[in-house]
């Protein structure tokens, strides 16, 4: 049977504005939100809108990411006819070609689309932490006649040159494109969610493929193309929380927005964030423990002080530990006395005794020690280092 | 590597009458146990941790809970193409209801002949504990025993309910069973997890059906004592056989000590349960929480001590837990207090609202109450 949608998630970024986080991991595969990781938002945001064939392009340190989608299952994405694909980049009678831009890592992929035969095709990028319903985009993409249509949310003008700005006429059609502009005209920027209609997206990949001068990119050649071409562009409004996680400070941002009444409700039972879980009891809290502001996941043991932090599985606090407005990634030890602010410390990480790591002062820089890094007992290490498990700054 | 040399059997409806007010809409299998299990993960879980693939799980009555729970047994790595996990209701227009596990086993006797394994796990479900069961069939093996029965060496239960204390002769025979015995001090307390010869079980099934006899420890135990080789297996980890209320209370606060909890949740034997897709726990600036264990999906604003708390609690602000059980979905309002009680799913407990037990005697408020 024809498919309505199937969604393509761009997994294959490295991140690498988060270091020492992404030095053997996918940026899509970081942990966030004390069970999650980044990939769980668009794959529970597919499901939840009906989605059951989602294609996952991974490029960059594939294997974690390709262990934690398995067959999908977490997601009900271990579908007959469908269900989650991860594709990598692969040898054909053509030649071979790394994923050389978003355009041409969909292109090396048509096949797979073809194989699905949908109408429409959603391009996903797995870098962000929102709730969105594709399905309410699509029906307004077919309401609108559109080749393609741009999720986009208004940014402050002061931040729209970090984005992909959109200029759009009064009916909700773009006319203009401007990617990183320095002085943006609007405030409404790229969301890099794309729902193009699938001859359209054909199409157009193979022509940008056939372009040499073209760096394969849907912002920077697809997508100015088309307007080009008077394709119709609508442009899909989203309000709502979006966060792009790639630096170390949003990242940390993002966890605090969590932890505040924010527009991120994880809690909200009609759109669940599915994810594998791991297998581990609830967690401890040891007498003489203090938690407050915060979210802590099963398999932890508290015995320390936690303020506004999130605790991810298997992580243990010791007696006399401090930890505040810091995230602790799955499966790291915080040893007895250590005071940690600030900071985000990464999986399997362990903080020695009485270590010092990071500042509680409201302007200190946001510290970040890496998966499997030690950090001796009595170490300092000053607000805003990088401490990675070969402690490279 | 996977022991299809093994089938594993669990009945599930052994022991309902023990806690009447938890299994008044279950199975004794499906009782909640520890913040986020139920009390056949344990059973599944020691099955899959030993490598034993092919598991038949036999329930009698009130099963829809514990087959919601199970599914197709693909969170215990169970849901295979060939054998895997299968849930054996008794067949209508028989005996209805067994009345003991040897007529449990004959219900399923078909299951169990197709099975080509030599020796079969026959496990009950009210039993908490970690047991690798792998050093439980080589010793069954080695020494040729015909049936050998896992035994805990501990304290006779004070409330004298389903405890048989065993006793073996010098060689390790097994010479004597008594039940519910006015015996003092500790003992070999079996815990209703058997390893058996399979052409031996298959004879017994037929044996006790023929005498219409259902009972394991009174028609295979006691009366083939001395007729067929039956030997035990010393299981020193922690362990808890329910008997009751209040020993359900003290079994599940049991976990808040560290030595329990490293014995029951090794890292390599994890007990597997149904993943529920819940959030992080979530503390308030108003939070204090002390020797309490925390299951994900709670939010928690108020005062908790010594406490389980189960998947979606909700203790709001200015509220008081203390020694309870607080089963899934708890909302216990703005002021209220709580000492020594257990609630059942979904129990609401208004602002302002004081309840009590004692230690002793818990009080126990029923699933779906809304005060």
């Amino acid at each position: 049977m024809r498919k309505k949608m199937i969604a393509m998630l761009l997994a294959g970024g490295q991140g690498s504005r988060l270091y020492v986080l992404t030095k053997d991991l996918a940026k899509p595969a970081v942990p966030f939100g004390g069970k999650y990781r980044i990939i769980d938002f668009p794959l529970s945001n597919c499901v939840n809108s009906g989605i059951d064939t989602v294609g996952i392009l991974t490029q960059y340190e594939p294997f974690e990411l390709s262990e934690y989608i398995g067959n999908g299952q977490p997601w009900d994405l271990d579908r007959m006819g469908g269900g989650a694909y991860v594709l990598p980049p692969y040898q054909r009678n053509t030649g071979r070609d790394w994923y050389k831009g978003t355009a041409n890592a969909i292109y090396q992929n048509l096949r797979f689309i073809e194989r699905y035969d949908p109408e429409y095709v959603v391009i996903l990028s797995g870098d962000h932490i929102y709730k969105m319903d594709y399905a309410a985009m699509l029906e307004k993409h077919i309401e609108k006649g559109a080749a393609v249509t741009v999720a986009a949310l208004k940014v402050p003008l002061s931040e729209a040159s970090r984005f992909g700005i959109i200029i759009a006429d009064g009916d909700g059609y773009i006319t203009e494109f401007e990617e990183k502009p320095k002085n943006p005209r609007s405030d409404l920027a790229s969301m890099g969610i794309y729902i193009f209609s699938a001859d359209k997206l054909k199409k157009y990949l193979t022509e940008d493929e056939a372009d040499p001068a073209s760096e394969n990119d849907f912002g920077k050649n697809v997508l100015p193309n088309m307007l080009e071409a008077s394709e119709k562009m609508a442009v899909y409004s989203f309000e709502g929380y979006w966060k792009d996680v790639g630096t170390v400070d949003s990242l940390w941002e993002a966890h605090m927005d969590l932890l505040d009444a924010s527009d991120l409700d994880l809690y909200d039972k009609n759109w669940k964030i599915y994810s594998r879980s791991p297998v581990m009891p609830p967690h401890m809290v040891e007498e003489g423990a203090e938690i407050s502001g915060s979210m802590v996941t099963e398999g932890c043991t508290v015995g320390g002080k936690v303020e506004r932090s999130v605790l991810f599985a298997g992580v243990t606090v010791e007696k006399g530990a401090e930890i505040k407005e810091s995230i602790i990634m799955p499966g790291a030890v915080i040893k007895a006395g250590a005071k940690i602010s600030r900071t985000i410390v990464g999986e399997k990480a362990v903080i020695g005794e009485n270590a010092k790591v990071g500042c509680s002062c409201a302007d200190a820089k946001i510290t970040l020690v890496g998966p499997e890094a030690k950090v001796e007992n009595k170490a300092e290490i000053e607000p805003g280092a990088i401490f990675g498990k070969e402690a490279v700054k | 590597m996977r022991d299809k040399d093994v089938l594993g059997i669990i009945v599930c409806n052994m022991h309902d009458d023990l806690i009447p007010q938890l299994t008044a809409s279950r199975t004794l299998g499906s009782i909640p146990f520890g913040g986020r299990y139920r009390m056949i993960d344990f059973a599944l879980s020691n099955m899959t941790n030993s490598g034993i693939e092919d598991v038949g799980l036999v329930p009698s009555k009130n099963y829809q809970s514990l087959m919601n729970h199970v599914g197709n047994g693909q969170e215990w790595d169970m849901s295979r193409k060939n054998g895997g996990l299968s849930i054996l209701p008794p067949y209508a227009g028989e005996r209805g209801v067994y009345r003991g596990r040897m007529e449990a086993l004959y219900g399923i006797r078909e299951y169990i002949k197709a099975s080509d394994a030599a020796n079969v796990v026959l496990s009950d479900s009210d039993v908490v504990a970690n047991i690798d069961l792998r050093p439980v069939i080589r010793e069954h093996e080695e020494s040729g025993a015909d049936i050998t029965l896992v035994y805990k060496y501990s304290e006779v239960f004070k409330e004298k309910k389903q405890c048989a204390a065993l006793f073996f002769d010098e060689c390790g025979k097994l010479l004597d069973l008594y039940l519910n015995p006015e015996l003092d001090g500790k003992q070999n307390i079996y815990l209703d997890i058997a390893i058996i010869k399979k052409p031996v079980l298959d004879e017994l099934i037929a044996e006790c059906a023929s005498k219409d006899e259902h009972s394991f420890v009174h028609s295979v135990l006691m009366a083939k004592k001395g007729v067929l080789n039956i030997r035990g297996y010393r299981f020193d980890g922690w362990c808890n056989k329910l008997t009751g209320l209040r020993n359900y209370l003290d079994a599940n606060l049991a976990l808040l000590d560290a030595d329990v909890r490293k014995s029951l949740f090794p890292a390599e034997r994890p007990i597997y349960t149904r993943v529920r897709d819940e959030v992080s726990a979530k503390y308030g600036e108003n939070a204090k929480v002390s020797r309490t264990l925390v299951t994900d999906g709670c939010h928690i604003d108020g005062e908790v001590e010594n406490s389980v708390l189960f998947r979606g609690a909700t203790i709001e602000k200015g509220a008081s837990v203390k020694g309870c059980v607080l089963m899934h979905n708890a909302f216990v309002g703005e002021g209220a207090t709580l000492e020594w009680v257990i609630t059942d799913k979904n129990v609401v407990i208004p602002a302002g609202t004081h309840l009590a037990g004692s230690e002793k005697y818990p009080l126990y408020i029923p699933k779906d109450t809304v005060l």
